[in-house]
Parts: C-alpha cells; sequence; structure tokens
C-alpha cells in the first residue's frame, strides 16, 4: 500500500510547515511549546530580537481580516529579524481574478522565503505548500472552518503555563464549536498531548453530535458541560460564517452559554478562562469574567508571540 | 570509543585554583548550557571567594548559533538567565570544551542582547584547539588535541561528579 507522508513533515519528521495539529507527533508539539517558553524571555530583554531569520522574507498573506492574528505573527517575525512583507490580498490580486497559485508564483518571484496563510476556504495552505519551491515555508494562520494550528498550539502553551500536566485535566470548550477552525485545533492539540476529558458544550445547532467522533463528550447543556472543569475555552459567536437562523438571538445564547461569575463557580475553583479573541461582551462572555481574576485572555496574546516566534523558527531551520 | 582518557574530576581541580587566581572582587559568575553552568554552580558552592557573586548566570548559544540554517533549532537546551544587571559588569564566564570559538562568540552575542558588561573573562576545562575565531580563553585547565571528528563533551553524573564522553571516530 502507498503510504502517503505527512505534508508537513521532511523525511526525518522534523516539521517544515504547520498546517494543521492533526497528525503532529506529540514530541513535535511538545517541541514548540519547549521553544516558546525560550523565546518567551527574549520580551524580556534590552534588545527584544534574535537574528535567526536575518535576511529571509516572510510574507503576510491574508485573504480574510484578521488583526491579532496578523500583528503577532508580524511582531514575531520581526524579533526573529526576518523582512515582513503584509499583503491585504483580499483588496488587491485575487479582486482583480489572480488565482491563489499565480499570486503564490508571483510571491516567489520575489524570493519569499515563508508564506503566512489565512484563507476562507479550507485546505488552501496545504495547496500552497504543495505547490511552492522547497525552500519555502508555509504556515496556516486560518482556513475556513479547518484549523488555526497556532491558535491551538499558544492555548496548549497558555494550559501548560497554568495547569503544568495535561493528563489529570477537564477542559470545557464552549460555543460555537461547528464554525470554530479554533475548536478544531484545540480538541487535535489536547488529544495529541493526553487530557482524559474534553467537553465540547453548546446548543445542538453549533455543536452537532458527530464531534463524538474526535474524542470528546458532547454537552448541550452548560452546567453539566463546565461543572469541575479546570479549563474553560469560550468561543465567539460567529455570526459572518452562520447561514439561516441557527440561533434564535444573542440575548437567547448568552443566557444559556455566556459565561457568568454564577456559572463559573461550577468550574474548579482554580479554572482558567480562555478565549481565542475578539471577544463579545455580553454574547459568548461577561465583562465580570472576561476582566475577572480566573480570565487568562490577555496572557493568551503574549504567549501568542512566542509560540508563533518557535514554529517559524523550527520550520526555517529544516529542510524539506 | 576512544583510548583517550581525561580525568575530569582532576581537571576540575585545575579549574578551580584557575579561577581562584583569576578572580577578582565585584566579579559575577556565568556559565554556558550546559556543561559550563554545571562548572558556575559548583565553583560557587566550592570557592568561598565566590560565594559573595550570588546565583551563577546560565546562558544559551541557542538564538545566535551560526550554523542554524544547516541544524536548525536546537531542543532541548535551556533559555538563558541572567540573575544579576549585565550593563557595568565583570563577568568571569565558565565553558567546559573550548574549540571552533563559534559558540563564545554566539553566547557573546547573545549576552550583548541583555547590556554592556564591563568585561567578560574566560575560563574552560578543557582547550582542544581547532580555532577558527580569534578567541582565547584566560585559563584552560587542560589543552589536548582531538581529531574534528570527534565530539567532546561534559557529562553529569547524579551524585555531581564529572565525567567526559568522546564521541565520533578517532
Amino acid at each position: 500500500m502507498l503510504h502517503k507522508r505527512n505534508p508537513q513533515l521532511n523525511r526525518r519528521g522534523e516539521l517544515i510547515h504547520l498546517l494543521s495539529i492533526e497528525g503532529l507527533p506529540r514530541e513535535v508539539v511538545t517541541q514548540i511549546l519547549d521553544t516558546a517558553g525560550t523565546f518567551l524571555s527574549v520580551n524580556d530583554r534590552e534588545v527584544k530580537k534574535v537574528p535567526l531569520l536575518r535576511g529571509k522574507s516572510v510574507f503576510n498573506l491574508f485573504f480574510e481580516n484578521s488583526t491579532r492574528t496578523r500583528t503577532t505573527f508580524e511582531i514575531a517575525a520581526k524579533r526573529l529579524s526576518a523582512d515582513v512583507i503584509n499583503l491585504d490580498i483580499a483588496k488587491s490580486s485575487a479582486a482583480k481574478g489572480e488565482s491563489l497559485l499565480d499570486t503564490i508564483a508571483n510571491l516567489s518571484a520575489m524570493h519569499a522565503d515563508m508564506f503566512v496563510v489565512r484563507h476562507s476556504e479550507s485546505g488552501a495552505p496545504y495547496l500552497i505548500a504543495q505547490h511552492c519551491a522547497p525552500h519555502v515555508h508555509v504556515v496556516n494562520a486560518g482556513d475556513g472552518r479547518h484549523a488555526h494550528p497556532t491558535q491551538g498550539l499558544l492555548d496548549m502553551y497558555t494550559i501548560r503555563h497554568y495547569k503544568q500536566d495535561f493528563t489529570q485535566l477537564s477542559v470545557a470548550i464552549v460555543g460555537d464549536i461547528v464554525h470554530s477552525r479554533v475548536a478544531r485545533s484545540d480538541i487535535h492539540a489536547l488529544t495529541t498531548l493526553g487530557v482524559p476529558d474534553i467537553r465540547a458544550v453548546g446548543p445542538k445547532t453549533l455543536v452537532p453530535g458527530d464531534f463524538q467522533g474526535m474524542g470528546v463528550r458532547v454537552c448541550h447543556d452548560m452546567a453539566e458541560g463546565i461543572r469541575g472543569a479546570d479549563v474553560i475555552i469560550m468561543l465567539r459567536l460567529q455570526n459572518e460564517r452562520m447561514s439561516g437562523a441557527m440561533l434564535p438571538s444573542a440575548g437567547e445564547f448568552f443566557k444559556h452559554y455566556g459565561l457568568t461569575e454564577d456559572k463559573l463557580r461550577l468550574a474548579k475553583p482554580d479554572a482558567i478562562v480562555m478565549h481565542p479573541g475578539p471577544i463579545n461582551r455580553g454574547v459568548e462572555i461577561d465583562s465580570a469574567v472576561a476582566d475577572g481574576s480566573h480570565s487568562v485572555i490577555l496572557p493568551q496574546v503574549t504567549f501568542g508571540i512566542a509560540v508563533r516566534m518557535a514554529v517559524m523558527s523550527i520550520i526555517s531551520g529544516n529542510e524539506a | 570509543m576512544s583510548s583517550l582518557t581525561l580525568d575530569a574530576e582532576a581537571l576540575y581541580a585545575e579549574l578551580r585554583s584557575g579561577v581562584r587566581s583569576l578572580w577578582r572582587p565585584g566579579m559575577v559568575v556565568m556559565g554556558i548550557w550546559s556543561g559550563g553552568a554545571w562548572l558556575a554552580e559548583r565553583l560557587v558552592a566550592d570557592l568561598p571567594e565566590l560565594a559573595g557573586a550570588g546565583r551563577p548566570a546560565v546562558i544559551s548559544s541557542t538564538l545566535h548559533r551560526d550554523d542554524f540554517s544547516a541544524r536548525g533549532m536546537a531542543s532541548g537546551t535551556d533559555a538563558t538567565k541572567i540573575p544579576f544587571a549585565v550593563d557595568g559588569a565583570h563577568i568571569l564566564l565558565l565553558a567546559d570544551v573550548l574549540f571552533t570559538g563559534r559558540t563564545i562568540r554566539a553566547v557573546l552575542n547573545e549576552l550583548f542582547d541583555f547590556g554592556r558588561p564591563a568585561s567578560v573573562t574566560l575560563a574552560v576545562l578543557v582547550d582542544r584547539g581547532g580555532r577558527e575565531l580569534p578567541i582565547q580563553p584566560a585559563f584552560a585547565a587542560a589543552k589536548i588535541v582531538l581529531p574534528a571528528t570527534q565530539k567532546l563533551s561534559l557529562a553529569r553524573a547524579d551524585g555531581g561528579r564529572f565525567t567526559f564522553s568522546v564521541q565520533g571516530q578517532a
């Protein structure tokens, strides 16, 4: 039987692209988290820059809007001394009818070394990785509903920072799971790292029962879903990806699934509350919780820079 | 395996007296991860003169290595931890093995990301020759010649005893 190699890994099993957490060996995930720890301390130095990507050009290709992810990728690349080129592709070539692969071919002719890609179509970063030159590396910054691997990794870094050991944890992921690439990446990462209890919490329209196939427990009742949890990951309601009446109203959603201080008391006393941002106060999370002592939403952003530095430095140091 | 026998404990005793003569009041101690950091830790415990210098710093060459594009990101190394202000410090830098000088170059670049030291003095357990950069130690407990294909590194047993490991073809 023909065995197809994971396109993210070279023949030695080293990471050359980051496209999805699914299928990554635990050692590779752990290597990224360990390396991120090294980069976190770069923020404390007088010179907040290291020369690992000096002379390399990183192209941020955002076919879909983003502020936080694009900015943190840009900061991460700059702290690694790379030259960063931000392209608002949605407003330029693609709008003029250029195909994705033609855009990539043109940018490769400008001697790109790395593409950071966000696209509304699932699988677009895979297509780019398959067609770019061997020395070029691709990082998926979010593709459709499929994956957002650096967010998944920074969530794991955050959990490890506060909870150390993954093998005893109960993690609840709450909200609009069906539209969420973050949820899929988190679930793959949590499973890979050996978390024994993962719960997907939300209404039937947003958390279909077939998520059970991913190794999670589906809960349509919020109280049941977050009771005794060590970690609560709240997700944003993605109105832009919803078609038809999947929800009665935002107010109704908040009543049942919005995280308030009252509901948070059902979790462990030292539970942490995470959110990939941007948060919708009063829709999926109450302000008192978002700004409260359990919230680690802003540290997640800081850790995100270190995790993205780790990913970019690891892949650019490995040959195809 | 090699027939080379190096008594790491005997060389450590040599290094200890070498460091004693290099030491000036007000100095601080820094060891290069991992062997140099072990040496720094033990010297601070063994030499009363060094006790006042406080906890030794650990410095890593990982983020400044010149072979990054060929070898990639090193995994399993510790991050640099410097518990004192680098600006104006007189630093005693410890390494287990000095070879091409490239690790020292990388470490000096790393150090200067934290500030401008007043001076850096290098003491090593073994100088194995083969320098590719103009870097010399102020003290080396031993000077030996090894083929470039052999890798010499310090190992530390559970009880803290030092040994040398030699890998590769003689």
